[in-house]
């Protein structure tokens, strides 16, 4: 057990820490999303330029190797500054599902131009009524050919609107909420036949319902093993989850840090308001769920790389339950702390809290996970 | 950073674990596995076990004893410690006292104190609230007064734990009642409970339990030798404890194998024919708790760590173990009364009844002794005053 920080990884949080500081302060962040693309290709540029986009990747294809351990300064980072870019999308989600189950033609093709900053993609999964569950897929996938052709609807893909490749569900055998018979493919979000209808999310990100019509792929789209795909899918959400415990706790630590230079600024009844003990025993409330939650963020990012299917189940589960919860303990404190400043648009606490509630919910909310958790213990006990 | 055990860690575990197999009597663990009150001679008789291991003081300086583990075995040990249900190791000899010889101590009261308490021939207690001195510890009363070689104190102690079975009292005494900073009035003096003048009278709690007393002082003679620290620096001596004090709190060993317990309680409790542990609302309740104590764990690790790189005595960051620990070990015993259900109401027999469920009907008695673990050792609340003060900078 070592709880230090390599040199590498001191370095790297420096590194983004400093660009975000930057390049990315209030305003800038402010122009960006309302940009038309809702996201600055030169930030991506950037974070490309700074390696950043290679960390969990191989060296083979341009990356460093590192492990998940290495991705949560980067992920705090994200989380601290409200970055809009598509790193979760891309590196968290799509960039994974190729380098755990890409064959090598495909693994070239994409991961060294994503890790250059010149390759994106999306997750396209979520369906109507599915909730949280990942077994629920109905876009069908059928063999023409010696390709396959797909149908069907996906709803909020995480910046599907943007992404050179969608990594689509698909099933090929069973039925709806079947675990067998799910397939994975490689689509370009151009192909003929793939209809994209893009919204903001209340955190000011970008996702897409998009329509698959009769869109032709061929043999080499399909990702990993025919009808085995659900393992996968279930593998790369648990990864991408350990990521986004990290980014929610960048995000939940800054929202402690400005509600705490409020406490100490904001003078009521000729006092900085932070002198009551109203309001420091829940600014320590809040300090505690930053430490806890950045507890399991750690303890997710280390076991996603290292235990079996069944105690990384367990461990992604605790950690978004503890998230979750701290999402939302953290944020709605740190508006109620602030008065009336947290409810408005020009601070940027109010949008911490968008992003915070949004992380709260992305791949399974407190109670979804809470079930997971509980059937994963059952097992683990059986 | 790697959260897994090093293989050598795994191999200390396996260690410490095999050996606590062999060398736990049964009849000690059974009696802290069930609830049962432990006595005088139980608590000695495990810490005497552990002295001949040489493994009763693992944080104290090597050549006092000491086994020079690193952070992580000694949070193993006690893990495991916890985890087998061996009785606990009083602290205010070990832990409160210890630590303040070797901070403050002459070499005089090092050679005289600290090779007892690691024997554990001598028994010790705190003597520090008083009946108008809770949170506000500061305006205690006790006198002592300077009388050619000795101090003559005169006063009340309440809530002393153990003070019944202890052959030595550290107190918080007043030496000068007129200084303006009140602080700076108080020294740190160490009593032989034996002496003439001292009496003890128990309080009972709410579980009908007797650990907790009320201490008296009338005029009792205490050698000038037994201050620690210069007079009217008690306070500086009881701020280096109050770290060491809170250290052991989260107790996350023993609410690990509580936890594992209220599980085993719950999957043989049924309701609407199925096991009370698959009942959702019972379940979140349990997993949120498990969940706490899951990063309890890492956030432990984490501060241990800390303290070790930077060399400094534990400070605001074990008010937030304190914290976090006690409201756990509260959740647990809650669940625990929970699944027994309408039987947790059975409290004890009226005749003698050889086939009466002691361990059911302990379980409403523990959820009340254990509201004292948010308030002993600092109350909750005093803890965020010092996290928003020492931390927050409120």
């Amino acid at each position: 057990m070592n709880f230090e920080l390599s040199e590498e990884q001191t370095l790297l949080a420096e590194t983004i820490k400093r660009f975000v500081a930057t390049h990315y302060n209030f305003d800038a962040r402010a122009k960006i999303i309302a940009s038309p693309g809702g996201w600055s290709a030169d930030v991506w540029a950037a974070i490309a330029e700074m390696g950043l986009l290679g960390v969990p990747f191989a060296e083979a294809h341009g990356g460093f190797g590192g492990a998940t351990v290495d991705v949560i300064p980067v992920m705090e980072a994200i989380g601290e500054g409200l970055l809009v870019e598509p790193y979760l999308a891309t590196v968290g989600l799509g960039g994974r599902f190729v380098a755990r189950a890409g064959t090598k033609e495909q693994q070239d093709r994409i991961l060294p131009a994503l890790v250059q900053g010149k390759h994106t993609l999306a997750f396209a999964h979520t369906e109507t009524g599915a909730r949280y569950d990942l077994r629920q897929v109905g876009l069908t996938a059928r063999r023409s050919g010696d390709g396959w052709t797909l149908d069907g609807d996906k709803r909020m893909v995480l910046h599907g609107s943007s992404a050179d490749t969608l990594v689509v569900s698909a099933r090929t055998a069973g039925g709806v909420t079947d675990a067998a018979g799910i397939t994975l493919f490689l689509v370009p979000r151009t192909a003929t036949g793939v209809s994209v209808k893009e919204s903001r999310t209340l955190d000011n990100l970008r996702s897409a319902d998009i329509r698959f019509s009769g869109v032709r792929v061929g043999a080499d789209a399909r990702l990993g093993r025919e009808g085995d795909g659900y393992p996968v899918i279930e593998e790369v959400v648990d990864y991408a989850t350990a990521l986004l415990c990290a980014e929610a706790v960048g995000a939940i630590r800054y929202a402690n840090e400005a509600t705490l230079e409020y406490l100490k600024t904001r003078r009521q009844f000729g006092v900085p308001i932070g002198s009551f003990q109203a309001l420091q025993h829940r600014m320590v409330e809040m300090m505690i769920s930053h430490e806890q939650a950045r507890s399991m963020a750690c303890l997710a990012c280390v076991k996603v790389d290292t235990a079996e299917p069944a105690e990384r189940r367990r461990v992604i589960s605790a950690a978004k339950i503890k998230i979750a919860d701290a999402c939302r303990h953290v944020s709605q404190e740190a508006v109620q702390l602030h008065g009336g400043m947290g409810m408005t648009e020009e601070l940027k606490i109010s949008h911490t809290f968008r992003r915070l509630t949004m992380l709260a919910q992305t791949f399974g909310d407190a109670e979804h996970h809470l079930e997971r958790f509980a059937a994963a213990d059952a097992a683990a006990s059986a | 950073m790697d959260l897994n055990y090093s293989p050598e860690e795994t191999a200390f575990r396996d260690e410490v674990r095999s050996w606590l197999a062999q060398n736990l009597p049964a009849d000690l663990r059974d009696k802290v596995r069930d609830y049962k009150e432990l006595s005088k001679d139980d608590l000695e008789r495990w810490h005497k076990i552990l002295a001949k291991k040489g493994w009763v003081a693992p944080d104290w300086p090597t050549e006092w004893g000491g086994t020079g583990w690193n952070v992580v075995q000694r949070y193993i040990f006690e893990e495991e410690c916890g985890y087998a249900g061996t009785p606990p190791l009083v602290a205010f000899g070990l832990r409160m006292c210890a630590p303040v010889l070797f901070r403050f101590g002459t070499d005089a009261q090092k050679q005289r104190f600290l090779p007892k308490i690691y024997s554990g021939e001598e028994f010790w207690c705190q003597g520090y609230s008083e009946p108008g001195s809770g949170s506000d510890l500061a305006s205690l009363k006790t006198r002592a007064v300077r009388d050619n070689g000795h101090y003559v104190v005169s006063g009340q102690k309440i809530w002393t734990t153990l003070a019944h079975y202890a052959d030595w009292i550290f107190c918080l005494v007043r030496t000068d009642a007129k200084t303006d900073k009140r602080q700076e009035g108080i020294s740190f003096l160490l009593i032989d409970m034996k002496t003439p003048g001292i009496t003890v009278r128990p309080i009972y709690l709410m579980d009908g339990g007797h650990e907790v007393n009320e201490v008296f002082f009338d005029d009792v003679k205490v050698p000038a030798e037994n201050l620690v620290h210069e007079e009217g620096k008690g306070w500086t001596v009881a701020k280096h404890l109050l770290g060491y004090e809170r250290m052991g709190t989260g107790r996350i060993g023993v609410s690990k194998r509580e936890l594992l317990k209220v599980k085993e309680v719950a999957a043989a409790t049924m309701k609407d024919g199925k096991p009370l542990l698959d009942d959702p609302r019972f379940r979140d309740r349990l997993s949120r708790v498990e969940v706490e104590l899951m990063a309890l764990e890492i956030t432990n690790l984490r501060f241990l760590d800390q303290l070790r790189r930077g060399g400094k005595p534990p400070g605001a960051e074990v008010s937030l173990l304190k914290i976090k620990g006690t409201e756990i070990q509260q959740a647990l015993t809650e669940l625990m009364m929970q699944a027994a259900g309408p039987f947790a109401q059975a409290f004890r027999p009226v005749d003698a009844d050889p086939g009466f469920d002691r361990f059911t009907a302990a379980l409403a008695p523990r959820y009340c002794n254990l509201r004292k673990a948010t308030i002993y050792a600092g109350s909750n609340e005093i803890q965020r005053n010092i996290i928003s003060k020492m931390t927050l900078g409120l």
